[in-house]
């Protein structure tokens, strides 16, 4: 079933896109706009309320993560409904922290209802006494235009604009979300969804087929399951607590045959002086990828094992790893070693850049030069006419720089023209990533907290007509991560698994 | 020159007199309104042509909804079943499911009675043959056999499997419909040039064995409850605690399956004799050996067919296989080792209706006025059929009076969720209910039907207003009993906590609310009884209907909040003359889709296969204009 929602929830995300000054603006909007802020917001003197707050006013103070800790300093307006963007209760909350910073917040706003639960957090009263469960969720791509318009705030054609970048954007987060859940997670979910089915369908056949079928029998063996079902849940939503912040960014590999100099661009990058380094292990990529942090900017780094020829079979499975991964990136850093004459790995790797935003670095300019950006750009050329996309601006999406990997040469502007690429839109990184994510973790929960009502129906000992109610709810969340509805699959499988009688 | 044929005028034609015909001919008739029921022969009015019980899980539901809103077919079983069970006892009150054996003649008989003797209705044998429209191709009439003409303000299509009817086993291939009734041959080309889009389904029945010949001693015998709970909120529990008459159960076994494997090419299932859709969850027993080829034994249920027959129905071996595989397979079964059949199992072929051609009210968006129900809209099951009827029928007597339409959505009966799933999704075998299709199942119980439909039927015209007072009286009992439970404290004292001991229940340390206790999983509303020294003399349905909602509050409230977001939508009206092309931005798929189906909500158009939330944005957009 399609799902909708409807003003009458609280919504929130990052409503700017990134900005280089690194300011950006974490927008709420709905009837518990306020009190949500109020949960996670503290003025310095600790006791202004943004609810006792006029229409329009702006208030500085800092915001807390669900632990207690600061997470930025921050200007916070309140504006009430009717006049705002959305013509609902809105507040905006001014970051100053950048980009980590920013999703920190708006992870703060969607988990608020966590503060309310725990003690340790000191402004947790503030929330408790309007009573009632404060709950904001993951606004979906264009939502907040489409309260705008639903409320009355902005006329049709102003809509209809806006709509048709939703769709652009729709398609933009679907190929996107797509990709991030390619391999094991898809896998994952995937399997659990079709045990859960078939515990559904054993259920449902049994209660329309009483004389036939009896699940009472397995009750125990499904009790052991379910715990399994939870746990990988669990440890779902723990990796993308992990990695969550870290795995959003410019998915980069670094491509270039063996000696060319990716390693030592990789410890450049590395050694940067405000870099931060995680390695994520393979969760949704089988390749290791390193996070690097540069002035404001996400890398996702994946170095390859070097793209060439080769028979030996391990090796081979890499090298197809490698060349989903340059398939899947948002861009590619082709180190050529300028030292040496192009040959036919340098070849491969160009056909591969076809189509492909690339920045192409002709390493090791502190030795003789044997090659140079004219040999590069005819190669590139060559690739082209030998495949298919003839068509492309090669002069829009590969750059040339020269470089130097062990003097550093060229350096400040490799880094020029990432800020460049990055702040002016030209690579496809933005807030819809995080949304996109906000709302497979938020699915995630939902699908936990649903098994967990089935546990806590089995403790009350109920029978399984009540809880295959809630089984169903978590198999319908798990299916919108992978964009899948539900459809007629239940009764498909109550008929392809089950004989049924009278 | 005067005319040569006949030509009579009435309000209502209904075509068919199966359990959707008749439903839907009482209804208007009830309502006051002018109506003829038509039907191939007097003979089969309300005749149960397969199986020999009425209800079952989630279709008990069903019978339990039409008595509520003033339908007939609860108190006609009511007063000529031969044994009924409740199924699903040891489960939540949702899927208890009443259903009970039947006595065919008898339910037949009692029908045809109970129309002989309505007010406003008159039975005619007779074939329709054409559906007769006006200049602007709305329904102006139907035409007979005879050529005479019915004029009429509303016609109610329910032909059942009898429109181009073919019986089929082994090389035997008869054009009739069930039991040998003539089919009827002409309708569908009149509907085809109507521009109506036909479908061909396939159902089947077992045989029929004279009970004198089988062996009950190798079965296992079922009875029935005692006490028997009715189907009718109006029906007398004293009046149903009647003799009942047993049912055997038995198995197939590994004979059975090889004869019936090492006989499939001569099935006209697999041989492509027979080319209709069949149902999935009632297949053939050639069927299940071939789909379910890893089960070495199948149930098989022996069933009296009545009182004063001796003719059993063998539930569960459905069949097609020529008649020499017939007679060998089911006297493989233990019981059966020497039975004569009396009519052969066959398969049956029929034309129906592309569902999604019907608005929610189940008039067909082409021929305004034309109203269809039952198995010829792609249904099946008797009381899937009667449901259709009745709602086709109030609907169409709400037209001809200029009121409201009735309406039922998913959250508020199984009838709801039949109607919906109906005109909205592609529907490619006989459509039957389960309980699985009710999405808010906790709250479609069969024990609130009335408080869930009543007044609906009461608004309609077809419930009394004695009845209406009298339920009012029982609703009104059941919240102020619920009120005061939730308010009365029990004290910790030394009384109370010995009695929940003996109950097997945990002590008090402090007070707690009557409430609270009925929810605890070894206590109910009856075995709290003890503590709650005040507690009114209540009927046995309202003290039923107070422990259930006491007792599963939790998941009560969180149904009920899920059906408060799915009214949102379901309240948002799209209107009928909408024009799906001057809906900017709409994607292909989910332009044709909604060109075709044409809901009439947002939530219906949710629930259309192809159409997806970036769609409904755009859509709801559009329709703010």
């Amino acid at each position: 079933m399609s799902e909708l929602h409807f003003p009458q929830d609280t919504i929130a995300a990052i409503s700017t896109a990134v900005s280089e000054s690194g300011i950006g603006i974490i927008r709420i909007s709905g009837p518990d706009a306020i009190a949500a802020a109020d949960l996670i917001f503290r003025s310095p003197g600790g006791k202004k309320r943004l609810a006792d707050a006029a229409t329009h006013t702006i208030h500085y103070g800092f915001i807390y993560d669900r632990k207690g800790a600061v997470i930025d300093e921050v200007l916070v307006s309140v504006m009430r409904a009717p006049r705002t963007y959305t013509a609902e209760d809105t507040v905006e909350i001014h970051c100053h922290g950048g980009i980590l910073a920013m999703k920190a917040v708006l992870d703060a706003v969607l988990h608020c209802d966590m503060c309310q639960d725990s003690d340790a957090v000191f402004h947790c009263e503030k929330g408790r006494d309007k009573g009632g469960k404060i709950h904001v969720r993951a606004a979906q791509p264009g939502e907040f235009t489409k309260r705008a318009f639903l409320n009355g705030r902005i006329d049709l054609s102003r809509a209809e604009a806006v709509m048709d970048l939703i769709e652009a954007k729709n398609e933009f987060a679907l190929k996107n979300s797509v990709g991030q859940i390619r391999g094991n997670l898809y896998r994952i979910i995937r399997d659990l969804r079709a045990r859960i089915l078939e515990r559904i369908a054993h259920i449902e056949a049994s209660l329309d087929d009483p004389e036939n079928l009896d699940f009472t029998p397995q009750i125990d063996s499904f009790r052991k399951e379910l715990g399994e079902w939870k746990e990988d849940i669990r440890h779902l939503i723990r990796t993308s607590e992990d990695g969550r912040l870290a795995a959003e960014g410019i998915r980069t590999v670094i491509v270039g045959k063996p000696n060319a100099g990716k390693s030592s661009l990789l410890n450049l990058l590395l050694g940067e002086e405000r870099a931060i380094v995680t390695e994520i292990a393979g969760t949704t990529r089988d390749l290791l990828t390193e996070t690097i942090h540069l002035q404001g900017i996400t890398l996702l780094v994946t170095d390859t094992a070097g793209i060439r020829e080769t028979r030996d079979l391990v090796e081979r499975i890499g090298v197809e790893r490698a060349k989903q991964s340059i398939r899947e990136a948002d861009l590619l850093l082709w180190i050529v070693d300028s030292s040496v004459e192009l040959d036919e790995n340098d070849r491969r790797i160009a056909s591969l850049l076809a189509g492909h935003r690339a920045i192409i670095l002709l390493n090791k300019t502190d030795l003789e030069a044997v090659t140079g950006e004219e040999e590069v750009r005819s190669l590139l050329r060559a690739a082209d006419e030998a495949g298919s996309a003839a068509d492309d601006d090669h002069g829009g999406l590969h750059s040339i720089l020269p470089f130097s990997a062990r003097e550093g040469t060229g350096y400040e502007e490799l880094i020029r023209v990432l800020k460049d690429l990055f702040f002016h839109g030209k690579l496809s990184w933005n807030d819809e990533v995080v949304i996109t994510n906000a709302r497979h973790r938020e699915l995630l929960e939902r699908s936990l907290e649903s098994l967990e009502r089935v546990s806590d129906s089995l403790n009350q000992e109920m029978s399984e007509d009540f809880f295959s109610i809630d089984l169903m709810s978590a198999y319908e969340a798990l299916g919108r991560i992978i964009g899948e509805e539900v459809g007629e699959d239940l009764v498909n499988e109550i008929f392809s698994r089950f004989c049924m009688g009278k | 020159m005067a005319s040569v044929i006949l030509e009579e005028n009435v309000d209502v034609v209904v075509v068919g007199a199966g359990h959707a015909g008749c439903e839907a001919a009482l209804a208007c008739a009830r309502l006051g309104l002018e109506t003829v029921l038509f039907t191939m022969s007097v003979e089969s009015i309300a005749m149960m042509p397969c199986n020999p019980h009425i209800g079952g899980s989630s279709k008990g539901h069903l019978v339990r909804e039409i008595d509520a809103l003033g339908g007939e077919m609860a108190s006609c079983i009511d007063h000529t079943f031969l044994q009924s069970r409740m199924l699903n006892r040891s489960k939540g009150p949702a899927v208890h499911s009443l259903r009970a054996q039947a006595d065919k003649a008898a339910y037949s008989a009692r029908m045809r009675r109970t129309l002989e003797t309505q007010e406003h209705l008159q039975i005619r044998m007779q074939e329709v043959t054409e559906i007769v429209t006006d200049s602007a191709g709305a329904l102006a009439g139907v035409r007979t056999i005879s050529g005479s003409i019915w004029r009429c303000k509303a016609a109610i299509l329910c032909t059942g499997t009898y429109l181009n009817a073919r019986c089929i086993y082994g090389e035997v291939s008869v054009p009739t419909g069930p039991n040998a009734m003539q089919a009827a041959g002409h309708l569908t080309d009149s509907l085809l040039k109507h521009g109506i889009e036909m479908y061909r389904f396939k159902t089947g029945t077992p045989a029929r064995i004279d009970g004198k010949t089988i062996d009950y001693s190798k079965m296992t015998r079922q009875d029935g409850d005692v006490p028997v709970v009715p189907f009718s909120f109006e029906t007398d529990p004293a009046t149903v605690q009647i003799d009942q008459v047993p049912v055997y159960l038995t198995h197939t076994n590994e004979e059975t399956h090889a004869i019936l494997r090492d006989n499939l090419d001569r099935s006209p299932l697999y041989s492509g004799k027979i080319t209709g859709t069949g149902p999935r969850y009632c297949p053939s027993i050639e069927d299940k050996v071939v789909r379910f080829s890893e089960k070495t034994s199948h149930q098989v249920f022996v069933e009296p067919q009545g009182r004063d027959t001796d003719e059993m129905y063998i539930d569960g071996m459905s069949s097609s296989m020529p008649e020499d595989v017939q007679v060998r397979m089911y006297r493989t079964v233990p019981g059966l080792e020497h039975a004569r059949i009396v009519r052969m199992a066959y398969a049956i072929e029929y034309d129906c209706i592309n569902a999604l051609q019907l608005t929610d009210t189940f008039e067909f968006k082409k021929i305004p006025g034309l109203y269809s129900a039952g198995q010829f809209n792609g249904s099946s099951g008797y009381e899937e059929a009667a449901a259709q009827g009745l709602y086709a029928g109030i609907n169409a007597a709400m037209k001809i009076l200029g009121r409201e339409s009735l309406r039922i959505d998913r959250s508020e009966g199984y009838i709801g969720v039949l109607i919906d799933d109906l005109i909205t999704k592609e529907n490619h075998e006989p459509y039957r209910m389960m309980t699985s299709r009710a999405e808010y199942r906790l709250l479609l119980r069969q024990d609130n039907a009335d408080l869930r439909l009543l007044e609906k039927g009461y608004r309609v015209g077809l419930v009394s207003e004695e009845r209406y007072r009298r339920f009012q009286k029982k609703k009104s009992r059941i919240e102020a009993e619920i009120k005061r439970v939730r308010e009365l404290n029990i004290g910790a004292s030394r009384q109370v906590n010995q009695a929940l001991e003996q109950a097997g229940s945990t002590p008090l340390s402090t007070s707690v609310t009557l409430a609270e206790l009925i929810r605890r999983p070894e206590l109910d509303y009856k075995k709290t009884q003890l503590f709650d020294k005040e507690r009114p003399e209540l009927p046995e349905d309202v003290q039923e209907e107070v422990n259930i909602e006491i007792k599963y509050e939790g998941y009560i409230q969180r149904q009920t909040k899920q059906v408060q977001q799915f009214r949102k939508t379901e309240h948002m009206r799209i209107p009928a003359d909408i024009d799906y092309d001057l809906v900017p931005s709409l994607r292909n798929e989910a332009r044709q889709k909604l060109k075709e189906i044409r809901p009439s909500s947002i939530g219906q158009a949710s629930r259309i296969m192809g159409v997806n939330p970036a769609d409904l944005s755009v859509l709801l957009i559009y329709l703010k204009r």
